[in-house]
């Protein structure tokens, strides 16, 4: 006989996880949502480097506008720009939700949509002028 | 009325401690102030792109703008840090790691959240002089 008497525990349901779920605009736009804020967190570390640059002198700052001059600084701030204007567009539509707005399904859906859209019109407009002024 | 308290929680009397929202709160406050501030660092950032150190300075020594500047850090650094705690706590289960994820990040927000402001306060008050070439 088997020394452990203890009822055996049957291994509880789980939720089904992003391998299961179908994926919708609203899933997707909610998971972008957070690795946009995740990704904004390395670009406040970015910026604090730059403004720290800026004030510790001429040659700091310098090394810090070579930096963002390259091919990769370039594409790292086009990549935080984009972030940066997502997260505030669908920041302010769960601003909307907070309040009780725009809940049902198809406003979910719609609201989701226009807030990616806002982001890529306003990263190129944001990119158009910074071009324009060089 | 349903009675949503726990038995441990009747027996006491013992209501809502009333501070659960605090970090939802926290949140979407920064979130209000990062809208505005958010806008004005993009004009300032795109208008300012690959401009010359004494045009950097100048920029930032104004009033009004260091001003902006350091209310935009104090939201941005704050906003990133009770992001971040939300991811964590959310996906990081073993609980040793979350906790020093959490205080990590928060610590970590705050000296470089300092130095940022400590670095706008020395452009403003004229320590930042530029150096030639820079």
């Amino acid at each position: 006989m088997a020394s452990n008497d203890a009822p055996v525990a049957r291994p509880r349901p789980l939720s089904p996880h992003i391998g299961i779920y179908r994926w919708q605009w609203t899933m997707a736009l909610s998971i972008l949502h957070r690795l946009t804020g995740i990704a904004l967190v390395i670009g406040t570390v970015a910026f604090g480097w730059w403004i720290i640059a800026a004030a510790a002198g001429g040659e700091h700052y310098a090394t810090s506008q070579w930096f963002w001059g390259t091919w990769l600084g370039r594409i790292m701030l086009f990549g935080w720009t984009l972030c940066l204007f997502y997260h505030l567009c669908n920041g302010i539509r769960h601003l909307i939700w907070d309040a009780g707005g725009a809940l049902a399904l198809g406003p979910a859906k719609a609201t989701g949509i226009l807030a990616l859209l806002a982001a890529v019109l306003l990263t190129v407009v944001a990119w158009v002028i910074a071009y324009g002024l060089l | 009325m349903t009675d949503f308290r726990t038995p441990m929680g009747r027996v006491r009397g013992l209501g809502a401690a009333k501070e659960g929202v605090e970090h939802w709160w926290a949140q979407r406050l920064t979130a209000i102030a990062l809208i505005p501030l958010t806008l004005w660092f993009v004009v300032g950032v795109v208008t300012h792109v690959g401009a010359p150190h004494a045009a950097a300075l100048a920029w930032l020594g104004q009033p009004w703008n260091a001003g902006l500047m350091i209310l935009f850090i104090v939201a941005a650094f704050h906003h990133g840090q009770l992001g971040m705690q939300a991811v964590i706590e959310d996906y990081v289960h073993k609980e040793w790691l979350k906790l020093t994820l959490i205080v990590g990040i928060r610590y970590a927000a705050i000296v470089l959240g300092l130095a940022a402001i400590l670095a706008q306060l020395w452009i403003v008050f004229g320590r930042a002089a530029p150096v030639a070439g820079g």
